[in-house]
């Protein structure tokens, strides 16, 4: 990658940069790009909680075969809303509601959040030398959309959902369980949380386009834009073309539900596996949304600590493009049980094993980073690091799973459970953590506690392992996806998968222990508390930057 | 709670299009939802049906075989594959272990190594002045193309085992129809007179009675002969269920509307079990598979205990007559046999 500096001397002690509106203005009518991306990571913050308790709650429930707290957790739910002591059927209603609302919190309301609403917001304009995002008022509809689409799905845990209070459909929606098989008002909400939060999502991504096509200091070419930049362009392209399509297929199954249309019937001609390629065609680019800003983030941090430029600059983002192009032929591979022809099982098992090699070309470009470099173990690099290792350990898995003969075996066991946590709760989040830690003393102005964002990597890093590897040999012995109860022959591995919770959790305390000590008795943060190695725009501003910045455009050399 | 249902719906109606038409049209949609809310409620035990085949199998055609402990059903801290019983299962277990295991403890471990390497030999305190490189066509290449030579590696076994697995079944293979309801199978034996079995979870003190494990046995079992290919036509009543053997590297999933084919053999006489595998509602984990397999001539036993007629043999005709118009009437009728037995 170009070394990007700022030429020359930017006065960002304007005369009026830091003229803050008051409360209300600032954070409620925001057209603040930093106040946004600060909103959504308080946000998504608050949503990682909720969706992690539900985990929580599962993993409670999976320490052991037999139902030990389900039917309590449905008749404490039940007499929220004024009824009676559950049913079994209601008990197990509640887990399939438990299942749903984990899968749509931690995609739609963390992971999502988090990287292109939160450090896409606070970064991309800073980066790219921008004072602001092209629409600031777009911008803030965009995560206030969220909030409603939150309450709504939140809400639809307290009404009808068919055999119990809530949707229990799973994430995926599956029609007919999700028309006829689900009456109540419950999976309508849901769904219209999914328009509201989608919405959102495309607003943000035309905002990000329209950013960074648009806005980039002068000087600063394409092939001179940071990756992470490269990595929200990517992934805003990724939203735009693909949350239509879940639109599109949720409205009709909205329809199915409530106007009598048949698109997902076939008794009136419909398809219910239409659903699952329309879903699919959505869902399999959304995991790449998933991924890519983590890319570009992790990027950053291996050169910074490595004191090195990115090597192989071109080919990391055109990496990602690949990874962005070719995810979207490649979604039946979710669908594979479903009666595919042998002919479309067979493209898209070698259509989906291509995805490796961009992915492989990314890994050995980051260690070809850190070859030959200086490297610092700071908090940042160590979740950096571990992203790496654990990411790829989630690709080798997706080989497997890719190929359509294999997968008749492992489809929907926690095999895949554990193959979509090593790439997303691994990869994703640990990234989500090395930007967070990387990016907080700019937002913050604050530095965090380093001994403690060591053994909030450490404790959390040991936990999923423990968490989540053991879920491998679940699968391979056949256990299904989405059970509330298990034979009594999965019951080893499933108690030490819990404990592996168990000591995550304890990681996770001490993260919101250091979030505390740092804005409370942090060391105030230089401009580039980095030092040599982090030389993108943003370091070239105070911590935390002053209200509005680049009031005079930066000039890239 | 329906006054509930029905206001939300026409409130729905009339937010999203307000003529007055589409808001009427919206109405009768909430009886076609109806009656999977009645039939999620009490437990229902066995449809009538069942009362044919569980206990009032002839013993002399007929006994329930026992499973083998560690055979066809999950072994507690296992962390392999179950043991493989079908031609196409041994092979995909073949590439798994062979081929794919390999394949991935070499690239992690060999990424390990890399990581490893780096911390130790560029930590700081031993490479103060980092170089300033940041490009090399070579390795660039190489790091590309060997990726693509693994995966073609992968790829030659893995697209000749989805070939092998979609072979058709033979023109006298024995047909089984599985059908899935929320939250049992259907087996119905078109062949065969075409009677259907009923198959439900056995509880826990039934399942320990007859020896078998919890959650994964059921009350009447899907029976096919050994070492033949059978051909299953698998679909489902109301919502998506799938079918799944994982000691027969099978899983396929049975949709309302469609029928799906795949050919299922095992060469082993015993006791196979599975789970559905689609998530289907509540009972989503209560709708196991059992599978007996057994030597033709058992078979063709188990299917005269049923009533059924064997290929190639003149039926005894009375049975044979009322079996079918049983069958034929249980077919139709199970469905909303078991939503009315649901709802008492």
């Amino acid at each position: 990658m170009t070394t990007i500096t700022a030429d020359g001397h930017i006065d960002d002690h304007a005369h009026d940069a830091d003229h803050k509106p008051a409360f209300f203005q600032r954070w409620f009518m925001s057209t603040n790009h930093k106040d946004i991306g600060t909103l959504y990571l308080i946000f998504a913050i608050f949503a990682g909680v909720i969706g992690g308790a539900i985990s929580g709650l599962m993993r409670l429930e999976l320490a052991e075969p037999g139902i030990q707290y389900l039917q309590m957790w449905a008749t404490n739910h039940n007499a929220m809303m004024g009824g009676g002591e559950a049913s079994m059927d209601e008990a197990y209603h509640l887990w399939n509601v438990l299942i749903t609302a984990h899968g749509l919190i931690m995609v739609f309301f963390m992971v999502m959040p988090a990287m292109i609403g939160g450090f896409g917001n606070w970064f991309v304009p800073l980066m790219i030398g921008a004072p602001d995002m092209a629409f600031p008022r777009m911008n803030n509809v965009s995560f206030w959309l969220l909030v409603p689409a939150f309450i709504l799905l939140f809400g639809s845990t307290f009404v009808p959902g068919g055999t119990g209070l809530g949707a229990g459909t799973g994430w995926t929606v599956y029609a007919p369980l999700s028309t006829s098989g689900s009456v109540g008002p419950a999976v309508d909400m849901a769904i219209l949380s999914l328009h509201l939060a989608g919405a959102s999502s495309i607003l943000g991504a035309i905002n990000f386009i329209t950013t960074i096509f648009n806005m980039r200091a002068p000087g600063m070419t394409l092939h001179k834009m940071p990756l992470f930049v490269w990595s929200v362009l990517v992934t805003a392209f990724l939203l735009l073309l693909a949350l239509p399509v879940l639109a599109a297929a949720i409205t009709m199954l909205l329809t199915d539900r409530n106007f009598g249309t048949t698109f997902y019937d076939a008794a009136g001609g419909g398809d219910p596996v239409l659903y699952q390629h329309l879903f699919w065609f959505f869902g399999h680019p959304e995991v790449y949304i998933m991924i890519l800003p983590g890319f570009g983030m992790v990027s950053h941090i291996i050169s910074t600590f490595s004191r090195k430029p990115i090597f192989g600059y071109l080919g990391m983002a055109y990496a990602m493009v690949a990874i962005g192009v070719v995810g979207f032929v490649v979604w039946a591979h979710h669908m594979f049980t479903t009666g595919m022809s042998v002919n479309v099982k067979m493209y898209f098992t070698a259509a989906t094993m291509v995805i490796a090699v961009p992915t492989g070309i990314k890994i050995f470009s980051w260690i070809a980073t850190m070859w030959g470099g200086s490297l610092s173990f700071k908090t940042p690099m160590m979740w950096a690091l571990g992203f790496i290792f654990m990411f790829t350990v989630g690709g080798v898995t997706g080989v497997v799973l890719a190929n359509g003969g294999i997968d008749d075996n492992l489809h929907d066991t926690y095999y895949v459970v554990a193959h979509f946590h090593y790439v997303l709760s691994l990869g994703a989040v640990f990234s989500i953590f090395a930007g967070f830690y990387y990016w907080f003393p700019k937002m913050s102005g604050r530095m965090y506690n380093e001994l403690l964002g060591q053994l909030h990597f450490w404790i959390f890093f040991i936990g999923v392992n423990i968490l989540f590897f053991p879920q491998h040999f679940l699968g391979q012995q056949g256990m299904p996806r989405r059970y509330a109860d298990y034979p009594e022959q999965f019951a080893y591995w499933n108690q030490i998968s819990s404990i592996g919770y168990a000591v995550m959790l304890v990681g996770v305390v001490i993260f919101f222990v250091n979030i505390g000590w740092s804005l409370l008795a942090g060391r105030k943060a230089e401009g580039n508390y980095w030092g040599e190695g982090a030389t993108t725009l943003e370091w070239t501003l105070s911590s935390p930057p002053p209200f509005h910045q680049f009031e005079t455009l930066p000039q890239i050399k | 709670m329906t006054h509930f249902v029905k206001a939300w719906i026409l409130a729905i109606g009339l937010i999203l299009t307000p003529t007055a038409l589409s808001a009427q049209e919206a109405l009768p949609s909430a009886p076609v939802v109806e009656p999977a809310a009645t039939s999620g409620l009490e437990a229902a035990d066995v449809p009538a049906v069942a009362e044919t085949t569980a206990s009032g199998l002839d013993p002399a055609l007929y006994t329930p075989m026992k499973p083998t402990p560690g055979i066809g059903m999950p072994v507690d801290g296992n962390i392999d594959f179950q043991q493989q019983f079908s031609p196409t299962g041994e092979t995909a277990h073949w590439i798994n272990n062979a081929i794919l295991i390999p394949m991935m403890f070499g690239v992690s471990l060999f990424v390990l190594f890399l990581l490893f390497w780096v911390v130790f030999r560029f930590r700081r305190g031993a490479n103060p002045d980092p170089s300033k490189t940041t490009h090399n066509t070579f390795i660039e290449i190489i790091w590309t193309v060997i990726p693509v030579l693994i995966l073609v590696v992968i790829a030659v076994p893995s697209i000749s085992l989805l070939a092998r697995q979609f072979e058709p079944a033979p023109e006298d293979a024995l047909t089984v129809k599985v059908t899935g309801y929320q939250w049992y199978w259907g087996y119905t034996y078109p062949d065969n007179g075409d009677f259907e079995i009923i198959s439900n979870m056995l509880s826990p003190e039934e399942a320990d009675a007859r020896g078998e494990p919890y959650q994964l046995a059921a009350d009447n079992r899907m029976v096919i002969p050994v070492g033949k290919p059978v051909k299953l036509l698998i679909t489902a009543a109301d919502v998506i269920h799938s079918f799944a053997i994982p000691s027969a590297w099978f899983k396929l999933d049975a949709v309302p509307g469609r029928i799906n084919e795949k050919v299922l053999q095992i060469d082993r006489e015993g006791v196979y079990y599975g789970q559905c595998s689609e998530l289907c509602g509540a009972r989503h984990g209560f709708m196991p598979i059992t599978v007996e397999v057994l030597s033709q001539e058992k078979f063709n036993n188990w299917v005269r205990a049923n009533g059924g007629t064997v290929k190639g043999e003149a039926a005894k005709p009375a049975v044979a007559e009322a079996t079918a118009t049983a069958a034929n009437e249980t077919k139709t009728e199970v469905a909303p046999a078991d939503a009315d037995a649901a709802t008492n």
